[in-house]
Formats: C-alpha cells, sequence, structure tokens
C-alpha cells in the first residue's frame, strides 16, 4: 500500500469512531487490524476473529504468546473476561446470521453502488476469499479501509470496479488517507477531507461523482 | 475397548491420491505429528480438503509446499506463497470457496446432508457452474457436501473412546473435519481413561473418532516467532 505507520494509523483511529459501546466487531488484516489500538477506553466491544474467538483482547507481551490462542491472521491475541471459543462454522454462522454489527475490511476497489472488490488481482496476486466475502456481505455496516489512489496513482473509488468483486453493494463507509466517503443510495458522498488535502485533491483522485456534505473535519 | 493406535497403523489408511481432509486454521490445529508422519511416509497425489495452505514450514503447509498434494480445495492460499507458485506453474489445481461455506460443505457431509443452500458470492466468480434455486423468491447457490476418505484433526485432550475436547482458538475447524471423514484419525497431546472427561465439556463426541494417536508437539516455529 505504500502508506506510513502515522497514516495507517491516522486511517485506524478514524475508523475507530465508528465503534460505538456494546458493538460486535471483525476487523480484517493490514490497516483494519490498527483499529483496535485507538478504541477509547470507555468503551467495551467484543471482538469475533472468524477461527472461533469472540472477545479477543490485544496483543500479548512478548514471550507470553499462546500459540493455540491466535487470531484469523495466525497471530497470537489475548482474550477478555466474557469471552468463548467456538467452532469456525459458529464463527461464521454468527456473521451470516447478521450479529456483527461492524466489519471494518481493506480494499482494492470500491463502486458507487458500494460493490467492494478486495480478493484477488487476475494474473498477479491469487490469495483466495477467506471470510472476506461472508463479512462484507452480511455485517450489518462496511468500512474500507485503503490507500485513496493506487501505487500508480489511479483512483481506487470508481464508478465501477474493474476488479472481481467481493461482494455487490455492501460497502456502508470508505475511511483513505484523503478523505471520509458515504456511500449514499445515488453515488458517493464526500463527509469529511484529510490535512493536507483540499475539496478540489480529493475530488480529482476520486473515479466517480462526489456529492459534497462535509460536516466539519474529523482528522483532527 | 480403545482407539488409541500407533502412528504406524494409522498412516497405514493415508495413501496416494487419497483424499484428507485436515482441522485447522493458519496451522493453528493442524496436527503436527499426523503431518510429519504423511511426509516421512512419502505419501503423493493427495487431494487436501482444509481451510487454508499454511505457511510453506508450518502445518499442513509443509504438505503442499514439498509438493506432495496435486489439488487442494480451500478458502486461502496466502500465508503460503509456494502454494500459489505452484497453482500458476500448473502443479497444484487449487478450488476456492469462502471461508464459512467450507466449513458448512463439510458439516453437511459429516451430517449427512445433500448440500447446502448460500447466498454467499452470488454475482461473483464464486457462482460459476453451480446450481440455483429460489426459496421464497430469494436465490440461493447449492453447494455441494464434502466429504474425505481420510480426516485427521487436532485435540488437546482424548479419552480412550475418541471423545475430544480442543484446545482454545485451536478448535477452530477440527469439530466440523472430524465428521466428514470415512476414517477419522485425531492427534492428542493427552491421552485419558474413557470416564475422565466431563460429558458437559465434550467438543467431538467419540462415534466420529476412529483412532487416536498421541501428538509429540508442534515442531515447527511459528510464524510470529
Amino acid at each position: 500500500m505504500g502508506m506510513g505507520v502515522d497514516i495507517r494509523n491516522r486511517i485506524a483511529s478514524r475508523a475507530a469512531k465508528e465503534i460505538k459501546d456494546g458493538m460486535i466487531v471483525n476487523l480484517g488484516i493490514g490497516i483494519p487490524s490498527l483499529v483496535s489500538n485507538h478504541l477509547s477506553p470507555d468503551i467495551r466491544v467484543m471482538f469475533h476473529a472468524e477461527n472461533g474467538i469472540l472477545g479477543m483482547g490485544g496483543s500479548p507481551e512478548k514471550g507470553e504468546e499462546d500459540a493455540m490462542l491466535c487470531n484469523a491472521g495466525g497471530f497470537p491475541v489475548t482474550i477478555l473476561p466474557g469471552a468463548s471459543y467456538f467452532d469456525s462454522s459458529t464463527a461464521f454462522g454468527m456473521i451470516r446470521g447478521g450479529y456483527l454489527d461492524i466489519t471494518i475490511l481493506g480494499g482494492l476497489e470500491v463502486s458507487e453502488k458500494g460493490d467492494l472488490a478486495n480478493w484477488v488481482i487476475p494474473g498477479k496476486r491469487v490469495p483466495g476469499i477467506g471470510g472476506g466475502m461472508e463479512l462484507a456481505e452480511k455485517a450489518k455496516k462496511v468500512i474500507v479501509l485503503m490507500s485513496h489512489v493506487n501505487k500508480n496513482g489511479e483512483p481506487k473509488i470508481l464508478k465501477e470496479c474493474t476488479l472481481p468483486l467481493t461482494a455487490k453493494n455492501c460497502v456502508d463507509l470508505i475511511i483513505t488517507d484523503m478523505a471520509v466517503i458515504e456511500v449514499g443510495g445515488d453515488g458517493f458522498i464526500l463527509r469529511e477531507v484529510m490535512e493536507p488535502y483540499t475539496v478540489e485533491e480529493v475530488v480529482k483522485s476520486t473515479g466517480a461523482p462526489l456529492t459534497i456534505r462535509m460536516e466539519g473535519n474529523a482528522f483532527d | 475397548m480403545t482407539k488409541v493406535a500407533s502412528l504406524e497403523k494409522v498412516l497405514s489408511y493415508i495413501t496416494d491420491e487419497c483424499v484428507l481432509m485436515y482441522g485447522g486454521f493458519g496451522g493453528v490445529g493442524n496436527p503436527p505429528t499426523l503431518i510429519n508422519g504423511i511426509l516421512e511416509k512419502g505419501v503423493k497425489d493427495l487431494i487436501l480438503i482444509g481451510n487454508d495452505a499454511g505457511f510453506p514450514e508450518i502445518g499442513i503447509g509443509k504438505i503442499v509446499s514439498r509438493e506432495r498434494a496435486k489439488k487442494l480445495i480451500t478458502t486461502h492460499i496466502g500465508s503460503n506463497p509456494i502454494a500459489g507458485k505452484l497453482m500458476v506453474e500448473g502443479k497444484l489445481e487449487v478450488e476456492f470457496c469462502p471461508q464459512g461455506i467450507l466449513a458448512e460443505r463439510i458439516r453437511a457431509g459429516g451430517a449427512g446432508l445433500g448440500g447446502i443452500l448460500s447466498d454467499i458470492g452470488l454475482g461473483s466468480m464464486i457462482e460459476k457452474g453451480k446450481q440455483k434455486v429460489l426459496v421464497g423468491g430469494k436465490e440461493f447457490l447449492v453447494e455441494t457436501p464434502l466429504q474425505a476418505d481420510v480426516a485427521i484433526v487436532h485435540a488437546k485432550k482424548a479419552d480412550n473412546y475418541g471423545n475430544l475436547i480442543y484446545d482454545k482458538s485451536a478448535r477452530n475447524t477440527n469439530p466440523v473435519v472430524a465428521t466428514a471423514g470415512k476414517i477419522t484419525i485425531a492427534e492428542a497431546e493427552e491421552i485419558v481413561e474413557v470416564g475422565e472427561l466431563d460429558p458437559e465439556s465434550i467438543i467431538t463426541p467419540g462415534i466420529y473418532v476412529d483412532f487416536i494417536v498421541q501428538s509429540k508437539g508442534v515442531d515447527w516455529k511459528w510464524a510470529w516467532e
């Protein structure tokens, strides 16, 4: 993605503001995995993992890792009081059953209808689907965190996706290094612009029309 | 009656070209002693069914990266670049399935169902070649059940009837995989007498397990170590 740690953390910090007390949340790998570090200590959230954990805590101290207690990415985690373990079939039953309030995923492209492409670049990278399709289709709110443009400087927020879709009409909110964009019924709505960018620069870097409806700048 | 068996005996069921299903997620919950035994025995052309391709030197990844499998039905191979390379070179056929749907297809295979109806992947590459049905005016894909000649799982504790208890997130796909093998082999960290496990705490009833082998523990270095 080529974004520095500061920018990745700024995106994660903005995404954390979408999470409210009592929510059940699943975080994808990459920038989404940083979101839990930015939550207010006043709120209690149940983090869900596809392999079969509800109630994940943060990373263990070095030397305290338990190889049998890992997140869906295979990295050690801890649990919080009230946590439970279950099999992966149940973990996905929770997802498809509509029990997840928010999923925060990475993205390659998002279209103005809310279509998401994030699983394959034909001829280049074929990692597989994992649990992304189920999360994108079934979580109550889908937030995509990504760089605003690709490494060639081309927009990733488009009228139509060019890459194979993960799921149609699923994305609610996009948070990038340049802006916060809502997927409305009639296309994209620009809600916030990140410093040091201007509205004009965001518009220029976006491959679809933006309705501008700003409510102050949350990147502070 | 005890189902505890030697590694040599259980490996006799795992032969060239057999359909081998494995429990585990990102290497965690893959049975290390059985995997090493399969490698040492020299079995080849396996058809593997499981959540992911592990890491190159972790878990089921060791079988994939040493080219012992000809086909892999899975959800994700991103953590094992060798699997991707073999796929591109045409040495490994890979069939991708959404993660929770793979688990449900395995569950269906073990539970005697003719398949499941799923709306995951409608309108994506996943629907290719799949039958569609309308239920209550809503469209679903027919996802077929999966069974295996041999299923291998990892457990924290087994009694000698094959009742199993798992270890935290290493439970993952193991309970469904245990149900879907014509022969199911459980590798357990600890084996106890019948009656020593609390029936309320048993996750996999022993009816699903044919053989139990003593685990020698994980001998690989984890990705985070």
